[in-house]
């Protein structure tokens, strides 16, 4: 009897700690499983990425539709390539969509906006988004409001 | 100047020698092909004794700190306007270091010392000797199933020490300070990274479990056999494994996540 009541407990002692580690794996640390099965891609290009990461959000009016999957320097033209893992159900986006670099409040991560166009043609698994706008370096910002300021 | 020198020296060679029988002792007692069904309920009554036992302390001290984290972060965050990142801040510093090494310390002072003591008794009055005499080997039946106890529940205690804690932390900020659920939760799911922080969190604490079990089964099986021997075995058992804990803990970071 007595050794029964230690192995019981020391069972919901384990599942205590399987419980943890499923919680910091789904509610912590966001990990979903088989997601990219679900997924198309999409590229862009951008003169400056400034601090995007990867795994960093896409979204459409600000609903997350896809993630940063990739991002890599175009050694032709040395602008950033960035693959856009789509979620599959999001599948209407007009081949004029442009997409920019925005920032999640002030000292937020960086996460790109897609705004769609009105073409009759829809983007598909590997095109590309032509039209885009890159993220904005504050430094160059000061930069030409100094300069615009001295030249007044 | 000689005589210096000479104390020095056996100095050294006490503390090498220290070393060899820790090493001797965790090598004899683990290597043996396993024996499943005979050492199986012994690992079960050690994993209830230093794990299950632990559990009210762990507990209660993640819950706390999780509180206090929140609390101090949330003072510090809110004049730059971002308590949104609360969530991220508190999840990333106790998946990461107090987890790991809070609940190790704990555990050390809770489950290490009365290892020390229960197997330095055991030596001091001769039922280690009187184990071998009937033919059973102390190392397997005694040392053995604590290390593997040790091994196995520490991670699990420190899982349990971050959840509370991010769970007390949530309490704290969420409920009580006001800050944003929304951004609370997904701010850190998209900073906090499994592999990369949660994994290597869960490495750490295997290596505290395995230091602090070694270091508490040796000072008890080669204590002195009186009862001041038993007193300064367990002090040492708490000091020896405080101080590793928080050296190897700086090692681990420095390694793992590469500097």
């Amino acid at each position: 009897m007595q050794m029964r009541t230690v192995e019981i407990s020391v069972g919901a002692f384990m599942l205590a700690g399987i419980f943890s580690l499923i919680v910091l794996a789904v509610k912590v640390s966001g990990f979903d499983v088989g997601a990219a099965t679900n997924s198309y891609s999409i590229y862009t290009r951008f003169e400056n990425i400034g601090g995007l990461a990867i795994r960093a959000k896409v979204s459409v009016a600000g609903v997350v539709v896809g993630k940063v999957a990739e991002i890599k320097l175009d050694q032709e033209d040395f602008t950033a390539l960035v693959r856009i893992e789509m979620n599959a159900s999001v599948d209407q986006l007009t081949s004029d969509t442009t997409a920019a670099i925005l920032t999640e409040g002030l000292l937020g991560g960086k996460y790109i906006g897609l705004v769609l166009g009105a073409d009759e043609e829809l983007l598909e698994d590997g095109d590309e988004i032509t039209d885009t706008q890159s993220a904005l370096v504050l430094e160059e910002l000061i930069g030409q409001f100094l300069l615009k300021a001295f030249d007044e | 100047m000689l005589r210096r020198l000479r104390q020095i020296g056996q100095a050294s060679l006490v503390i090498l020698a220290t070393l060899g029988r820790a090493g001797v002792i965790w090598a004899q007692s683990l290597w043996t092909k396993p024996d499943l069904s005979n050492s199986a309920p012994l690992v079960i009554q050690q994993i209830y004794q230093i794990g299950v036992l632990s559990v009210v302390i762990t507990v209660l001290s993640g819950f706390s700190i999780g509180a206090v984290l929140a609390l101090q972060g949330y003072t510090q965050l809110v004049r730059y306007g971002s308590e949104s990142a609360l969530g991220l801040g508190v999840a990333m510093v106790l998946v990461m270091e107090i987890g790991p090494v809070v609940s190790a310390l704990l555990f050390a002072g809770r489950a290490g010392s009365a290892m020390t003591a229960e197997i330095g008794l055991m030596k001091a009055t001769e039922q280690l000797a009187s184990m071998e005499m009937i033919g059973v080997d102390s190392l397997h039946r005694i040392v053995a199933p604590r290390l593997w106890a040790g091994f196995i529940s520490m991670p699990i205690l420190a899982l349990m020490f971050s959840v509370v804690g991010i769970w007390g932390a949530s309490l704290v900020g969420v409920d009580w300070l006001g800050v944003y659920e929304g951004a609370f939760w997904s701010v850190m799911q998209e900073g906090v990274d499994f592999n990369n922080h949660v994994l290597k969190g869960i490495v750490k604490t295997f290596v505290f479990g395995l230091v602090v079990t070694w270091i508490a089964v040796f000072e008890g099986y080669d204590t002195v056999p009186t009862s001041e021997g038993i007193a300064s075995a367990t002090t040492k058992t708490v000091v020896y494994s405080s101080v590793a804990i928080l050296v190897l803990d700086f090692f681990l970071t420095l390694v793992m996540f590469g500097f």
